[in-house]
């Protein structure tokens, strides 16, 4: 139980932080959201830079280009990345957080040499292709069909909260290519081209407004059998290594960025007049406030347990399918305090002189999506009750 | 860093969990309990065999020469058992107060560095020899026979005997700021340690009941709505063990972040943990719940002891945001 850095964890974080420092104003402000172009070229240069400076792909093997950081230094990361402000790996998501490390644990060499070294440079962009209109929670109910011609797959079928589908290169796909058999044991996942003939992308708004996610609909795609990740018919638990990587770590720097928007509230309550006192003043906010920091320090203690544990057994504690849930529940709670606190400039999600800055308005909005997404809460609660304290499925 | 529990320290914890769940049963609860002092003077010398009030006194003065971290562990285990007896005090008097650390004198307290609304409630005060006045800058120790309390016919922990008093006389010095300081928030992570045990253990009650009871021919613990409480409750108990955890290690090394504002955040999550999962016990066990025949009350009534010790969950949340708003 000891949360010292050694001497040269302090010198990587050093390192770290000065390069941020100079790089992060340099790269300039987020573009508009819904300015793919401009998106694009923000995200995937960022991500060069990182990579350029050796700092990305922070837990990825150094044979695939990554830093094979130790665990201490990938906490240092995530606590200076978050305090740094610097970019959301927005468009790079799927790639370097499900598609790259599942193709590093089942991929063929081909496969690993083809795609990898360009995600990791921010070259490539992947979709995630698993949701469908009537496969969410139940995502092994799946319909797409992936049926097989010769050398080829052909697939049909219909998927939707495809982020970033309009500017992505590969599609990470979940399709049916057995469909006589049980569920689960009848899919496959496919890297599928996305310039191929025969997908239709329709952005759905979402209530943000912006076009992050798409419908992705196939009619009669032909991708070669050599798409396939690990065996046909296998791709359940291929999509569970996918998934275990979601659960992991992939919010570190977001968990971070909490008590980033916590000392924000606080400051803008500081300096916001009520009367002849400041809205800091409330006794009631600033109780709310004490108590939230309480829960993100806790948070983030807790993600250090389950990193130490992974570093110990190879596997995350019990602790890490707890720190999703705990994690949503704290976003949520944070931003509606957040909002709630200021008043009617609330109102207005653009940015007005002399009040909080705009994205901070919005901040409530973002969050709805965590308790919904990679596993909503309830799935995640049931994970809870069934895999770790003992209970049957319901029926 | 390794913030994991090292293989001494689990090895620790079990040994404490092995000697309570053969010593420290439901049946011997309710032993204590029925007797006038609900104290259990063999329980306690064996407690002090086995290093529990010198864990932390160094081992040139005959203790076992272990650190916050350790306690926090061996008193996440005493919670769990619901172990009645003013350990966390003695444990606090320890290398203090001569004969605490061996047992041998019984050492109880009253937290005053926070505001007390008196008259002053004194937990086991028939059990004690010494009474320890925690102040905000001295630490003082009286006689517990010189104190003139009153006993509560009915206190709520029914394990944990109450006496109040209009006045406390005056102790002899046994500290200043310093030790006040250190026993202060020594004794808020301790508690915190109690409470994560408390919220484990109500966990754990809830969920074995909840295989077994069955309704409309299945067990209740099938249904999402009992899965989904008892989730939650997992939740709380892993985010207050990360909580105490933290405290004890940043108390060892202060150096790895603000120990106050640390140990604030335990006795505020764990706080949280051991209300909200010993309710949720209750709740699980339906009528039964709501018997003296299961156990669930005694967890339930000893948080509220604990809340009230070393400042509860809106205090330590307060506290926290005058440190935050401290910062640049």
């Amino acid at each position: 139980m000891d949360l010292r850095y050694s001497k040269s964890d302090e010198e990587f974080r050093a390192e770290l932080r000065a390069w941020l420092e100079v790089e992060v104003p340099k790269h300039g402000t987020e573009p508009e959201q819904n300015d793919w172009e401009s998106r694009l070229e923000y995200d995937t240069s960022w991500q060069r830079k990182l990579f350029e400076a050796g700092f990305a792909g922070i837990n990825w093997p150094v044979e695939y280009g990554g830093r094979d950081a130790s665990l201490s230094e990938q906490l240092i990361y995530y606590e200076e990345y978050a305090r740094s402000k610097a970019p959301y790996v927005g468009v790079n998501f799927v790639g370097l957080l499900h598609g790259g490390p599942t193709l590093m644990a089942e991929g063929t060499e081909a496969q690993k040499e083809k795609h990898i070294p360009r995600i990791i440079r921010g070259e490539e962009i992947w979709c995630q292709g698993f949701s469908e209109p009537t496969a969410g929670s139940d995502l092994a109910s799946l319909r797409t069909r992936a049926e097989r011609d010769g050398d080829e797959y052909v697939i049909n079928g219909h998927k939707i909260w495809t982020s970033f589908a309009q500017v992505s290169d590969y599609c990470e796909l979940l399709a049916r290519t057995d469909p006589d058999t049980k569920k689960h044991a009848g899919i496959s996942w496919l890297i599928l081209p996305m310039d191929v003939p025969g997908i239709e992308i329709r952005p759905l708004p979402t209530l943000k407004g912006e076009l992050d996610f798409s419908e992705v609909f196939f009619e009669d795609v032909r991708i070669p059998v050599d798409s396939l990740v690990g065996k046909e018919n296998d791709g359940w638990r291929v999509t569970n290594v996918t998934l275990r990587f979601e659960r992991g770590t992939a919010f570190a720097s977001e968990m971070y960025k909490l008590q980033e928007i916590l000392a924000r509230l606080k400051k803008t309550l500081q300096a916001t007049t009520r009367w002849e006192a400041t809205a800091w003043d409330d006794a009631a906010l600033r109780r709310e406030v004490g108590h939230l920091q309480a829960e993100l320090d806790s948070l983030w203690a807790m993600l250090k347990l389950a990193i130490s544990e992974t570093s110990k057994t190879g596997m995350p504690g019990l602790g890490a399918s707890a720190m999703k849930l705990y994690y949503t529940d704290l976003a949520q709670r944070v931003t509606q305090l957040c909002v709630g606190a200021i008043g009617r400039a609330a109102l207005s999600r653009s940015p007005l002189e002399g009040l909080p800055d705009a994205d901070f308005l919005g901040a409530d909005l973002q969050p709805l999506s965590l308790s919904i997404a990679g596993g909503s809460s309830q799935i995640q609660r049931n994970i809870i009750a069934e895999r770790i304290l003992g209970h049957p499925k319901e029926r | 860093m390794d913030f994991r529990p090292s293989d001494d320290q689990e090895a620790l914890q079990q040994g404490v969990r092995s000697f309570c769940e053969g010593r420290v049963t439901t049946d011997h609860l309710r032993e204590i309990e029925s007797q006038p002092k609900a104290f259990d003077r063999e329980l306690w010398n064996e407690l002090a065999e086995m290093g529990i009030f010198s864990l932390q006194v160094p081992e040139e003065q005959g203790g076992v020469g272990l650190k916050a971290a350790d306690a926090v562990l061996v008193f996440e285990e005493l919670g769990r058992a619901c172990v009645p007896g003013p350990v966390l005090w003695s444990h606090l008097a320890a290398g203090h107060v001569d004969g605490a650390d061996l047992g041998e004198t019984v050492v109880g307290g009253l937290d005053l560095t926070a505001p007390t609304i008196e008259p002053f409630m004194i937990e086991h005060l028939e059990s004690l020899d010494r009474l320890i006045l925690l102040k905000p800058d001295s630490v003082e120790v009286v006689e517990a026979g010189a104190v003139e309390g009153t006993s509560i016919e009915v206190p709520l922990d029914p394990l944990t005997p109450i006496h109040y008093a209009k006045s406390l006389p005056t102790g002899e010095a046994i500290g200043g700021v310093e030790l006040a300081t250190q026993m202060r928030l020594m004794g808020t992570t301790l508690a915190s340690g109690l409470m994560l045990g408390i919220a484990e253990a109500t966990l754990e009650m809830a969920n074995e009941y909840a295989k077994k009871r069955e309704q409309f021919d299945r067990p209740i613990g099938s249904f999402q709505s009992i899965k989904h409480m008892l989730a939650d409750s997992f939740v709380r108990q892993e985010a207050a063990r990360a909580a105490a955890y933290a405290a004890g290690a940043t108390l060892d090394f202060p150096e790895v972040g603000d120990v106050e504002r640390a140990v604030s955040s335990a006795k505020v999550v764990a706080g949280d943990a051991a209300m909200k999962n010993s309710r949720t016990c209750i709740q699980v066990h339906g009528g039964m719940g709501y018997t003296w025949e299961v156990p669930a009350h005694y967890f339930f009534k000893r948080t509220w002891v604990l809340e009230n010790v070393f400042g509860g969950v809106h205090e330590h949340s307060d506290r926290i945001a005058d440190r935050v708003a401290a910062e640049a």
